[in-house]
């Protein structure tokens, strides 16, 4: 335990997480609604989608922060665990769909006589949660064994993955794919019978995605943490000297990439049946960037850095959506520029300044976090 | 037109006085029937009819101006306050209040016009002959059919005449007597007409229910031999086109990635803010045209060549500005460059939202550009495509003296090559880099004035070359400009081969993934960089 965090940090972890995970949902179900202290649905499925998102800025810190490569990937793992839920969401609406047939709408729409062979064993929970982990998993470890082989890194890696989404998405927005094109899936009714837009039922999946955003941050701890973590950091910061060292750099890159793509791909799945509704625009090209500006706001190279990015910028994004839409963009837009010219290391990097400021004989800053001495192109 | 209308009117006078032959006015009463299946049978009465008269009548029926009165009985035609009797022409006087035109529905006026083209076959002239026959090549308008049989056999003029046959077997095919399709399916091997292979494809195509639309066996051989024929014949003229519009999308992509082969070709400044530079271009096509068409109307064929100028100018100097303000700050930081031009991207959308509106604006084809060569089979090559092929390539040609020819290109090469050497010799390095860079975006411009020229100018307008110019510069191989041309025509003309079989987006998907592929062989691209230059 000790070795992982030391035991304030841990306490305001734990504080922070039992805020999060209990308090809140407590509120919310408990407290009845017009009093002082509930917790409106909007804040638990807000909060909900932060902590996906959360997670997802997790993964990207561990390839990119830690790694040092840059995925422009990220978006379309964390659809592609969406989509693998959503045919499960899909195949649980049963008969109550608009057409009152055991087919998904979309596809009496096309006129589609049957399942195609890939939808079966959507109707399994079992299955798909395999699939939420296979799908993501299997692109990620294929495209990432061809592209770290080839020694493909840096920009043109980024390039490349981003080349990847496009094509996801273009795929995904056309009909016969057979994922609803356009629309994707939307309209869900239950999981394992219960009905998804319950409170109850909201309450609990707000739960699990915050226990999987705790699970995931000590995970990522414990890799940055462990030898794994001294040879990524090493990678990202002068590759080629591990490389003479003798490490074969390919496995432990393709083994952090695989493993920010499952991540992402159940964040994903956490995510659809929270939002209701998921479809190929979540995998544009834009999206992937937005989630490395969570990472970079927050203090790339740190952990805590991309979940309060993650929950800065999305919370940022919520408020000037609806009060100023016009400006969210140029908001985003400098936050890109500000951030990478005059705050390379995030806001963490700022708190330290301001703490050191403060204390100026304090110890220095944790190791993970200092280098960000770049790789060469 | 005018003229024509005229002459025919002329001509139906003079037909009509002698005969002055009142039309069934029973029939021309039926015109304003509830029943729109009683309507079109009267309307496929009076094309038979053979009556000049009868084209007023219908022509009135799509305007609008005709109208029932005495209980449905009489039909009378209403023009400039007057009414006369639709059926005899006689005159009635002045029109009463309240009459309402019968109200004609899409359905109806596909009937008028085929009927009219029916009737127009009379004339004496051979261009309202030849509209009219063509007109009824896409009719289904089986009553028709002896008109047009009548008419083929005794019009004198070959072009006419052959238009006429294949209308006529159009229609013959779909008759019910075995023998007369078998006949009219020869016919119409002759055709060139797209539709026409369209419609022998659909009668020889198994349906679900494993039948075909064709019933007859020998019927269906026949129409398969003359299916083949038709196939045979446009193959050479859809080959060209494919290889036309495979060269058109290559240089449109060579125009949208010639800019960015040289910021990261050369310069290694990954620009994700490029594409906006295309859309500040096209934007800048869009304001010269304004201006034009306040200020000198006259020359406003012109418009788009002053744009060019002012398209780099604009885009040179925003890229110079973002150069300075922004980017040397970021130099051997790529990644970082990624993350900072994409926010630029997201500004500069932004704010042409805020000056221009979020929807597209309209930039008019000059009329040299409008238009295009016609080809057999009813294809088209557009004018603006072709000289969208020539300016890629004047471009290109520009490009390269300015790398390879001027003092200024000298320069670039060298600080690409060993920046501290050139700076020791003397080379304003950073003034080069500014220089290229402007020079990359300028390019940019000009590629948004050719963009102008063929699709939508939106906010959104940068966003989806994108990717595809990232695509062509990487296959092409960083920094190299023969790669880059050869990399945009190539992928170009893949994706139109592709189409016809797999449909636009899959072609799209398929080209990705081959770079995707590609670049697993051979990460350095087409034209790998040799040597020393190599590790830099």
């Amino acid at each position: 335990m000790t070795r992982l965090f030391p035991l304030p940090v841990w306490s305001a972890v734990f504080a922070v997480a039992a805020l999060l995970i209990v308090v809140l949902p407590v509120l919310h179900l408990a407290v009845p609604a017009g009093h002082a202290l509930h917790v409106s649905s909007f804040w638990i499925t807000l909060l909900g989608k932060f902590m996906c998102y959360a997670v997802v800025a997790l993964a990207m810190d561990l390839i990119w922060g830690y790694t040092g490569i840059l995925s422009l990937g990220q978006g379309l793992f964390f659809a592609l665990g969406g989509y693998a839920f959503g045919m499960y969401l899909m195949r649980q609406i049963g008969r109550d769909g608009v057409y009152g047939v055991d087919l998904p709408d979309f596809m009496v729409f096309l006129d589609w006589k049957e399942l195609p062979w890939y939808w079966a064993g959507a109707d399994s929970f079992l299955w798909s949660m395999f699939l939420v982990v296979a799908a993501p998993g299997l692109l990620a470890f294929v495209f990432g064994f061809f592209a770290f082989r080839s020694r493909i890194k840096g920009v043109y890696f980024s390039i490349i993955t981003q080349a990847l989404t496009f094509a996801a998405m273009l795929a995904f927005f056309r009909n016969d794919m057979g994922f609803g094109g356009n629309n994707g899936f939307t309209d869900f009714k239950r999981i394992l019978g219960f009905p998804v837009t319950a409170p109850e039922m909201r309450t609990l999946l707000y739960v699990l995605s915050g226990l999987y955003l705790l699970g995931a941050l000590v995970l990522a701890r414990w890799i940055v943490t462990s030898k794994l973590g001294r040879v990524l950091t090493a990678i990202r910061d002068q590759e080629s000297r591990l490389m003479f060292l003798g490490y074969r750099t390919l496995y432990f890159k393709l083994a952090i990439w695989t493993l920010a793509a499952v991540m992402s791909g159940i964040a994903g799945a956490l995510y659809v049946p929270q939002v209701g509704i998921i479809n190929p625009s979540e995998m544009s090209p834009a999206n992937s960037i937005e989630i490395a500006i969570w990472a970079a706001v927050g203090g790339r190279g740190t952990l805590f850095g991309p979940i309060m990015g993650a929950f800065a910028v999305n919370g940022a994004k919520s408020w000037f959506t609806v009060a100023y839409p016009e400006y969210w963009l140029y908001f985003l837009g400098l936050l890109f520029v500000l951030v990478t010219l005059l705050l390379p290391r995030g806001l963490m990097g700022l708190l330290e300044k301001l703490r050191r400021r403060r204390r100026p004989i304090d110890a220095p800053a944790t190791a993970a976090a200092a280098p960000l001495g770049e790789v060469k192109p | 037109m005018r003229l024509v209308r005229s002459l025919i009117a002329l001509v139906l006078l003079a037909l009509a006085l002698p005969a002055s032959a009142a039309l069934d006015a029973g029939v021309v009463a039926q015109l304003g029937a509830d029943d729109s299946e009683v309507r079109i049978e009267a309307i496929r009465k009076l094309a038979v009819t053979q009556d000049p008269r009868a084209i007023d009548v219908l022509r009135a029926l799509g305007d609008e101006s005709l109208a029932v009165i005495d209980d449905g009985k009489r039909a009378v035609i209403v023009a400039g306050g007057q009414l006369s009797d639709a059926a005899s022409g006689e005159k009635l006087g002045a029109a009463p209040s309240g009459l309402d035109p019968i109200i004609v529905n899409n359905r109806i006026r596909g009937e008028i016009g085929s009927a009219i083209a029916a009737l127009r076959l009379g004339s004496s002239d051979r261009a309202t002959r030849l509209a009219g026959a063509r007109e009824l090549q896409g009719s289904d308008n089986e009553e028709a059919l002896p008109i047009i049989e009548a008419a083929a056999a005794k019009e004198t003029d070959a072009e006419v005449k052959a238009v006429l046959e294949l209308a006529g077997a159009s229609l013959a095919i779909r008759s019910s007597d075995p023998a007369v399709r078998i006949k009219a399916a020869q016919r119409l091997a002759a055709s060139t007409d797209p539709q026409v292979r369209q419609m022998l494809a659909t009668l020889v195509t198994r349906q679900k229910d494993g039948s075909y639309p064709e019933p007859d066996d020998s019927v269906r051989a026949v129409v398969q031999a003359s299916l083949n024929a038709v196939n045979e014949r446009l193959r050479r003229t859809e080959m060209a086109l494919a290889l036309f519009s495979g060269l058109s999308l290559g240089s449109i992509l060579l125009l949208a990635a010639l800019g960015l082969a040289i910021t990261y070709g050369l310069m290694g400044i990954i620009n994700m803010a490029h594409g906006e530079f295309l859309m500040i271009g096209a934007y800048a096509t869009y304001v010269v045209q304004g201006l034009f068409r306040s200020h000198f109307p006259g020359a406003f064929d012109w418009y788009v060549v002053a744009a060019l100028p002012v398209a780099f100018i604009v885009t040179a100097a925003i890229g110079m500005a973002l150069e300075r303000s922004v980017l040397r700050f970021l130099y051997g930081r790529p990644l970082e460059t990624l993350l900072t031009t994409w926010g630029v991207s997201l500004l500069l959308i932004q704010a042409s939202r805020s000056f221009f509106g979020a929807q597209n604006v309209e930039v008019e084809n000059p009329a040299w550009l409008s238009g295009g060569i016609a080809l057999e089979g009813g294809y088209v090559l557009p004018f603006n495509r072709m000289v969208i092929i020539g300016f890629a390539m004047l471009v290109v040609l520009a490009v390269w003296l300015v790398i390879n020819r001027t003092r200024l290109g000298l320069f670039v090469r060298g600080v690409t090559q060993n920046r501290a050497m050139a700076s020791c010799t003397g080379v304003p390095t950073h003034r080069v880099d500014m220089l290229t860079f402007g020079l990359g975006s300028g390019v940019a411009g000009l590629g948004g004035v050719a963009l102008s020229q063929i699709g939508n100018v939106g906010p959104d307008l940068g966003q989806g070359y994108i990717v595809d110019s990232f695509m062509v510069v990487v296959l092409g191989g960083v920094g190299q400009l023969a790669g880059t041309v050869i990399a945009a025509l190539g992928l170009g003309s893949i994706a139109k081969f592709l189409e016809p079989w797999s449909g636009a987006v899959l072609a799209k998907i398929t080209v990705l993934v081959f770079i995707i592929l590609f670049i697993q062989k051979r990460p350095q691209g087409l034209f790998a960089l040799r040597g020393r230059s190599a590790e830099a």
